[in-house]
C-alpha cells in the first residue's frame, strides 16, 4: 500500500514557518479503516475458524471415505475430495461481501454519528482522500484479506489431510493431485478482483446512501431498490428491474467464468477464466460508471456534512 | 495581513437567520473571544471560518476561501470543536500516528512531551479516557500542530474548574505566541477575561459589540453606588443596573472615572456583566435601531 506521497508546498505567508515533511493521507486514512472496523478481518476469521473446526471433525474416519472416493473413478473422486475446499472459498467469499455492504453503509455515517466528522474535518485530509480511501476498502483491501485468509485455510486444510492419511498409513498425494491448490489460487484471485469490480456499483450506491441519510441506512440503501422491483411488477407485470438486479449480484459468474457442460460451477482449469468476456461485458462499465457518479456524489455531499 | 477578513458573511437555515451580514476583521497575533447567547450564530460563524459550511458573502482566512479549499486550509488552522469530537474507538497511539501522517506541521514529539505530563497511557481507547483527559488529549494534539490559527468553540465545556484553568495555562504559555491567532468562543467567560485581547459579542446573527480589551478597560466602569447619590448616578444614563447585595451596581459607558469616583465604589465591570448590560438593553434587543444604548434602562427600573 504505497500511495503516492504528497509534499506541501511553501508556505506563502511571511515569517510562518515552512515545513517541507512528506505526508500520506491516502496510507494513514485507509489505516484509519482499519483501525475502526476490525471485523473486515475478524469476522471472517471466525467464519475460517468455524470452517476449519467443522472440517477436523469431519476428518474422523477419512481414511476409509478417501479409500471409497478412490473407488468411484477419477472424475467423481475428485469432485468429493475438492468440495470442502470449495465450500471454504465459497463463505468467505460471501462473508466478505456482507461485511464489503455492512462497512459501506456506515463509512459516511458513523463519523456523523459519533461527531467525530469534526475531527476528521479539522485535518488536511480532503474529502476525495477519504472517501477514496473509504471506497478502496471493499475494493480492495477485503479481496485481498479474503484472499489471505482463504489460503491460509485451506493450506491448514490440506496439511491436516495429510497429516492424518500418512498416519494411517496412506499416501496424501489422492489430496494433492486433486486439489491443485496453486491453480486454485489464481481463479480465486481472478474471482475476488471479478466479483468486487461488478459490486462497485453495490458499495458505491451504499457509501452515498451512508454519507446521505441520518438514520437507518440499510432501509434507505434497500428499501427503495425493492419498492422499484415490486412497482414495475404490479404496474406493468415484468420484473426487467428485479432481473438487473439478479445480475447485479451474481451475474459476474457467467462473464468472467466459462463452466463447463457437466460439472456445475466447479472452475478445474485456467482455460474456464474469460477476462476478454468479462472486460467486454455491457454490465461492466455501466456498474462502475454507476460506481463513479456515486462516488462523486458521496465526494461532494460529504462537504455538506456535519454531525447528526 | 489579515488571519480572518470577512465582509457581509450571512448564512441562513431555510427561514432561520444565522448571521446576518457580519464583517469581520482580525489581524494575526490576536486572542478573539466571541460571546453571544445559544443560537446567536457563534458557532455558525467559526463553522463558515473553517470550511464546514457554506456562506454568502466574502469571507478570507489566511488568504483562502474556506469553503472551496478546507482541506489546504487546516494545514494552517487548528480546530478544538464543542465537545469531545475525538473518535471514541481510536487509541491514543494510533491517533499520533495518524495525525503525524496526514499533517505537514505536526511535531509528533511535542505532543508526546505534552501527554507525558499527563496520565494518559498510550495503548488506551478514547472512550477509556474522562472527559477531562480527552480534552487533554486533544489540545496535546494541537498545540503540536503549528498552526497560524487556533479555532476554539466551547472548548471547556463539561470540564471541572481545574481542567479548565489548565486549559487556558497551557494554551497561554505553551502555545501561544505573537504570531498565532486564536478565536475562541465560550459561556464561560470569567475565565477567558484576562486571556483575550480582543472581545466581540454577538446576537441574533448580529455584532451587536466589537472592542479590543484596552478599549473595554478604559471604555466601561462599573460603581456600585451610594444609596443616597442613586438619583444622581441614574442620571449619567447608565447602561445597566442591577442590585448587589441591597446596594445598586450601575455600568457606565465612557464616563468620566472621576466624577463616577463621587458616587461611590469604582469597579472593573467583568465581561459578563458587560455582556447581560448589552443583551438586556432594548436597542439590542429590537435590532436594528441605533439608539443610545442606556436611555430607558434606568427609567425601567
Amino acid at each position: 500500500m504505497n500511495m503516492p506521497s504528497n509534499t506541501v508546498p511553501e508556505s506563502a505567508g511571511v515569517g510562518a514557518p515552512s515545513y517541507k515533511v512528506a505526508t500520506r493521507p491516502f496510507y494513514w486514512s485507509v489505516w484509519r479503516e482499519l483501525w475502526e472496523n476490525r471485523s473486515i478481518y475478524i469476522a471472517p476469521l471466525i467464519v475460517a475458524g468455524v470452517e476449519l473446526f467443522g472440517f477436523l471433525v469431519s476428518t474422523v474416519g477419512l481414511p476409509e471415505r478417501r479409500r471409497d472416493v478412490l473407488l468411484l473413478g477419477p472424475a467423481k473422486a475428485r469432485a468429493a475430495i475438492e468440495v470442502p475446499y470449495d465450500i471454504v472459498a465459497v463463505m468467505l467469499i460471501l462473508t466478505s461481501f456482507v461485511i464489503g455492504l455492512f462497512y459501506c453503509l456506515d463509512a459516511l455515517h458513523g463519523e456523523r454519528r459519533e461527531r467525530s466528522i469534526l475531527f476528521w474535518k479539522s485535518l488536511p485530509v480532503s474529502d476525495r482522500t477519504t472517501v477514496i480511501s473509504k471506497t478502496g476498502i471493499p475494493l480492495l483491501v477485503i479481496p485481498l484479506v479474503t484472499f489471505a485468509i482463504i489460503v491460509a485455510t485451506q493450506l491448514v486444510m490440506m496439511l491436516w489431510t495429510s497429516v492424518v492419511l500418512v498416519a494411517h498409513g496412506m499416501s496424501p498425494s489422492s489430496t494433492w493431485i486433486n486439489v491443485p491448490l496453486l491453480q486454485q489460487f489464481v481463479v480465486l484471485l481472478y474471482g475476488l478482483a471479478a466479483i468486487a469490480l461488478w459490486h462497485a456499483p453495490i458499495y458505491g450506491w451504499a457509501l452515498l446512501i451512508s454519507g446521505w441519510v441520518r438514520r437507518a441506512t440499510f432501509l434507505w440503501a434497500v428499501l427503495p431498490v425493492i419498492a422499484i422491483a415490486v412497482f414495475e411488477r404490479i404496474t406493468f407485470n415484468t420484473s426487467h428491474f428485479a432481473a438487473l438486479l439478479k445480475d447485479r449480484l451474481v451475474g459476474f459468474a457467467p462473464n468472467a467464468f466459462a463452466f463447463g457442460p457437466h460439472r456445475g460451477v466447479t472452475i478445474d482449469s485456467l482455460v474456464q477464466l474469460t477476462p476478454g468476456r468479462y472486460l467486454s461485458a455491457p454490465g461492466l462499465w455501466l456498474g462502475l460508471i454507476f460506481a463513479a457518479v456515486c462516488i462523486a456524489a458521496a465526494i461532494r455531499l460529504r462537504r455538506y456534512r456535519g454531525p447528526l | 495581513m489579515a488571519c480572518i477578513e470577512a465582509r457581509s458573511l450571512r448564512k441562513t437555515f431555510g427561514t432561520t437567520v444565522a448571521l446576518d451580514g457580519i464583517d469581520l476583521h482580525v489581524e494575526e497575533g490576536r486572542i478573539l473571544g466571541i460571546i453571544g447567547p445559544n443560537g446567536a450564530g457563534k458557532t455558525t460563524a467559526l463553522n463558515a471560518i473553517l470550511g464546514l459550511t457554506s456562506y454568502e458573502g466574502e469571507l478570507k482566512v489566511l488568504g483562502r476561501d474556506p469553503w472551496k479549499a478546507r482541506d489546504e486550509l487546516m494545514r494552517d488552522v487548528s480546530f478544538i470543536a464543542d465537545v469531545a469530537v475525538l473518535p471514541r474507538w481510536i487509541r491514543v497511539s494510533q491517533l499520533l500516528d495518524y495525525v503525524a501522517g496526514v499533517h505537514p506541521r505536526f511535531d509528533r514529539t511535542k505532543a508526546e512531551g505534552f501527554l507525558a505530563k499527563t496520565t494518559i497511557k498510550r495503548t488506551k481507547r478514547v472512550r477509556e479516557l474522562s472527559k477531562g483527559m480527552v480534552t487533554q488529549l486533544h489540545l496535546a494534539l494541537v498545540m503540536a500542530i503549528d498552526a497560524r490559527l487556533l479555532v476554539l468553540d466551547e472548548p471547556t465545556l463539561g470540564l471541572d474548574i481545574l481542567f479548565r484553568k489548565q486549559f487556558y495555562d497551557s494554551l497561554l504559555n505553551d502555545y501561544f505566541d505573537r504570531s498565532r491567532t486564536i478565536v475562541v468562543t465560550t459561556h464561560q467567560v470569567e475565565e477567558v477575561q484576562d486571556v483575550l485581547t480582543d472581545l466581540m459579542f454577538i446576537d441574533r446573527g448580529r455584532i451587536v459589540l466589537e472592542c479590543s480589551m484596552e478599549e473595554f478597560e478604559s471604555r466601561y466602569v462599573e460603581i456600585m453606588v451610594n444609596p443616597e447619590q442613586l438619583a444622581a448616578a441614574r442620571a449619567l444614563n447608565p447602561m445597566h443596573e442591577r442590585p448587589v447585595f441591597g446596594r445598586s451596581v450601575l455600568l457606565f459607558d465612557r464616563v468620566d472615572r472621576d466624577q463616577l469616583a463621587s458616587l461611590g465604589d469604582v469597579r472593573r465591570p467583568s465581561i459578563a456583566d458587560l455582556f447581560v448590560a448589552v443583551m438586556s438593553s432594548p436597542s439590542s434587543r429590537s435590532r436594528g435601531t441605533p439608539a443610545p444604548q442606556a436611555d430607558q434602562i434606568g427609567a425601567a427600573k
